[in-house]
C-alpha cells in the first residue's frame, strides 16, 4: 500500500494545467538559438576539440607525452576515469534506486540526471582506452574469438571486469534513457506538426518510433520501467564496487583494503549529485524551469551531498584508523605520507571539499540559496576528483624499496585531455538541453493532480474546459 | 488506425476513468484509450492483463548468466563445436598458481551479463510486441492525445446502440464523441 503525507510540498509550482507543463518544457526546444547558449557551445566544443586533438597526439606519439613514470603508472588518465564513471552513478541512483523507493520528486530530474550520466560515461570510457597506449589494439580488452594465437582475456581479472561493467551500465543507461524519452518525442512530434514545422516533426517522430499513448503499451511500459529500475540498481552499485576492484584487488599499500567498494559508491554518489546540482543550477535558472525543479528539489539533493558527503568523511577517518589498527609499517607509512607527504595538498584540498565545506548544507538558509549550493557544487567536484588523484598517486609513488620513490607532474597533455573531457561532456550537454525535453514530460503530468478519488463515483466539476482552449 | 471506432474525448482524467468505469460497468468493450501520461488503474477497465514481460526478462537473465558462464568456462575448457575448439587451443590460465575456474572471480562478469540480456532483452521485447520502431508513423485519433487529451477509443464493430454509448460519454462530459469512418 503507499501512502503519502498530505502536508508535502507540491512538486509542480504555479500551474495546474498539462497544457502549461508541455509549454513550459518544451519553449526551449522551440525558441531560436539563444545568444548564451551559442556562446556556451562554441566554447564546450572549442574545449573539447583542444582535447580531442590532445588524444591524436597522444596516440600518434605514444604516452610519453604524459609525466607517466615507472612507479606513478596510473595519473591523470585513471583519476579521471574514476572521476567521470563516479559523476556518472548520481544519474542512475536518481532514475533508479529513487524511482524504487517512490520518491516523485526524481520525476523533473531524472532525465537530465541520466543524460549527465551517459555524457559522463562516454568521457570516462575515453580514458582506459587511450591510457593503454597502443589504442588500435584496443579490441583486445574484449573477449572475441581469435587467431593471435588464441589469446583470450584473463577473466580473474577486474580490469575486464570493469570492461564489462561499464558496457554494461552504459548500454543499459542509454537504453533507459532513450526509453523515457520516447513519450516525450511523441509530445514534441505532435506540437510540431500543429505549428507547421513539418521538418522537425518528421525528426521527433522518427525518434518517437511511433509512439501513441495506447493504455496497453502505458501498461507494459510501467512494468518494463520497473524492471530496469530493478536491474539499474544493483548495476549502478556494482559498476563502481567493480571500479574499487581495480584497486583494491592489489596488493599496494593504500588500494588493498575492503573498505574500498561502499567507500567508492558513496563517493560516486557524493561525486555525482555534487555535477547534478552544478548543472541544475544553471539549466533550472537559463531554460526558466524553477516551477518544476523548485527549490525543494535542489534541497533534497543538498541533503544527499550532505549525507554522503558524511559517508565519505567516515570512510577517510576509517582508513586512517585500520592503518594504524593494522599494525602493518608500510600500510600506516602509506597513511601519513598520504596526509603529509609530497602530496599533501592534494590530500587536504580533497578533506577540505569533500568533509569540511559539504556540511554548510546542514543550513537551510544555504540549500535554498542557489548561488552558495552552486559554489559548494564546485567545491564537491574539486575535492571528488583530489580524491581519486589521491588514493591512486600517493599510492604509487613511494614504492617499496625507497630506491624506487618518483613524484609525479602532469604534462599540458594529460591536464588538456582533462580540461578537453570537460568541453565533451558540455558539448553533449548543451546539444541535450536544446534538442531534448530537459524535464520529463509525462511523469511531471502524473505529479499535477493524484488521481484520489475512486473511479466509479461520478462527480461532474463544474470547469469543464480549461481556460487555455 | 481502425475504422469504426467511438471515440471520445476528455480534458481530465478523472472524467475519462469516471467513463471508462461506467462503460465497463455495462459490459461494453473498450478498443484502447490514449492518455498523455500512465494512468494507474485504468487496466482493469480495459481488460487488460498484467504483461509477461517481467517473465520475458527473468528468461533474458537466465540466458545472460548461461552465455557467461559459456564464455568463461567454455574459453578455459575450450567447449565448443569442431570449426571453433579444432582452432583454438584451450587456455586454462595459470596466474600465481590460482585455479584457473575460480568460480567467485567469474561472479562479476556472469552478474554484469545477466543484467545486460535481461535489459535489452526486456526493452527489444516491449518495442516487438508494441510494433514499435524507428520512423513509424503514429496513428492518433487526437493530435493533442501526447499533450492534454484524453481519448477513449470504442470498437463500433462489437457493440450495437452506437448513439447510447456516446451518449454515457457525453453525460461523463467527454467534449467531442464521435465515430470514426
Amino acid at each position: 500500500m503507499h501512502v503519502e503525507a498530505s502536508v508535502r510540498p507540491k512538486l509542480v509550482l504555479n500551474t495546474d494545467e498539462y497544457r502549461q507543463i508541455t509549454d513550459d518544457i518544451a519553449r526551449p526546444i522551440e525558441a531560436d538559438y539563444n545568444k548564451t547558449w551559442l556562446i556556451a557551445f562554441g566554447i564546450s566544443a572549442l574545449v573539447a576539440g583542444m582535447g580531442l586533438s590532445l588524444i591524436g597526439w597522444t596516440i600518434w606519439e605514444g604516452i610519453g607525452v604524459w609525466g607517466l613514470n615507472t612507479e606513478v603508472g596510473w595519473g591523470f588518465d585513471i583519476t579521471n576515469f574514476v572521476f567521470w564513471v563516479g559523476i556518472g552513478h548520481a544519474g542512475t541512483l536518481i532514475s533508479a534506486v529513487l524511482m524504487l523507493f517512490r520518491q516523485t520528486w526524481r520525476n523533473s530530474i531524472n532525465r537530465s540526471a541520466e543524460a549527465m550520466t551517459i555524457f559522463a560515461v562516454l568521457c570516462a570510457a575515453i580514458f582506459p582506452g587511450i591510457h593503454a597506449g597502443r589504442t588500435w589494439d584496443l579490441f583486445w580488452f574484449f573477449p572475441i574469438p581469435n587467431t593471435r594465437g588464441t589469446l583470450w582475456d584473463n577473466f580473474n581479472s577486474p580490469l575486464l571486469w570493469d570492461i564489462f561493467a561499464i558496457s554494461t551500465y552504459l548500454t543499459v543507461s542509454l537504453v533507459f534513457w532513450y526509453l523515457g524519452m520516447i513519450p516525450d518525442f511523441a509530445t514534441l512530434r505532435d506540437r510540431f506538426w500543429k505549428q507547421g514545422k513539418q521538418t522537425a516533426s518528421q525528426v521527433y517522430g522518427y525518434l518517437s518510433f511511433g509512439w501513441e499513448g495506447s493504455a496497453r503499451n502505458w501498461s507494459r511500459y510501467e512494468v518494463i520501467s520497473l524492471i530496469l529500475s530493478g536491474l539499474c540498481t544493483p548495476l549502478v552499485l556494482s559498476v563502481h564496487t567493480i571500479v574499487s576492484m581495480d584497486f583494491a584487488t592489489s596488493v599496494v599499500p593504500g588500494w588493498h583494503t575492503t573498505i574500498f567498494p561502499p567507500y567508492f559508491v558513496a563517493g560516486a554518489i557524493f561525486s555525482g549529485f555534487g555535477m547534478v546540482q552544478t548543472l541544475l543550477v544553471v539549466t533550472r535558472k537559463v531554460y526558466k524551469l524553477e516551477n518544476y525543479i523548485t527549490i525543494e528539489h535542489m534541497e533534497n539533493m543538498a541533503k544527499i551531498v550532505i549525507a554522503t558527503g558524511s559517508i565519505v568523511g567516515l570512510a577517510y577517518t576509517t582508513e586512517f584508523f585500520t592503518a594504524w589498527y593494522s599494525g602493518s609499517f608500510f600500510e600506516r607509512y602509506i597513511f601519513i605520507n598520504r596526509a603529509f607527504g609530497d602530496y599533501w595538498w592534494a590530500y587536504f584540498s580533497m578533506f577540505f571539499c569533500n568533509v569540511v565545506t559539504p556540511q554548510l548544507f546542514w543550513s537551510k538558509k544555504i540549500r535554498t540559496n542557489m548561488t552558495i549550493t552552486f559554489i559548494l557544487s564546485i567545491f564537491v567536484n574539486i575535492g571528488m576528483w583530489f580524491e581519486r588523484f589521491v588514493i591512486i598517486v600517493t599510492s604509487l609513488h613511494h614504492d617499496f624499496v625507497p630506491a624506487r620513490w618518483a613524484n609525479y607532474a602532469p604534462t599540458f597533455v594529460e591536464v588538456g585531455i582533462f580540461i578537453g573531457s570537460f568541453g565533451i561532456f558540455f558539448t553533449c550537454f548543451l546539444l541535450f538541453t536544446k534538442f531534448a525535453p530537459v524535464v520529463n514530460m509525462f511523469e511531471v503530468k502524473t505529479l499535477l493532480r493524484e488521481l484520489k478519488r475512486p473511479a466509479g463515483i461520478p462527480a461532474v466539476p463544474k470547469d469543464e474546459v480549461p481556460v487555455h482552449h | 488506425m481502425k475504422s469504426n471506432l467511438i471515440v471520445a474525448k476528455f480534458w481530465h482524467p478523472e472524467r475519462m476513468m469516471d467513463a471508462l468505469a461506467d462503460v465497463h460497468h455495462k459490459g461494453i468493450p473498450v478498443y484502447d484509450a490514449y492518455t498523455p501520461f500512465p494512468i494507474h488503474g485504468i487496466e482493469q477497465y480495459l481488460d487488460i492483463k498484467r504483461t509477461r514481460l517481467s517473465v520475458a526478462g527473468f528468461v533474458y537473465g537466465c540466458i545472460g548468466l548461461f552465455m557467461a558462464a559459456l564464455l568463461m568456462v567454455g574459453v578455459y575448457r575450450n567447449w565448443g563445436p569442431d570449426w571453433f575448439s579444432n582452432v583454438y587451443t584451450p587456455w586454462p590460465m595459470n596466474i600465481g598458481g590460482k585455479p584457473s575456474l575460480a568460480w567467485l572471480s567469474f561472479v562479476p562478469i556472469s552478474f554484469e551479463l545477466t543484467v545486460l540480456f535481461a535489459a535489452h532483452g526486456m526493452v527489444i521485447t516491449f518495442f516487438i510486441i508494441g510494433r514499435y520502431y524507428p520512423g513509424k508513423k503514429a496513428e492518433l485519433l487526437d493530435d493533442r492525445q501526447t499533450d492534454d487529451v484524453f481519448v477513449v477509443a470504442v470498437d463500433g464493430d462489437q457493440v450495437i446502440q452506437h448513439e447510447k454509448i456516446m451518449d454515457i460519454f457525453k453525460e461523463h462530459g467527454a467534449f467531442d464523441v464521435k465515430l470514426t469512418a
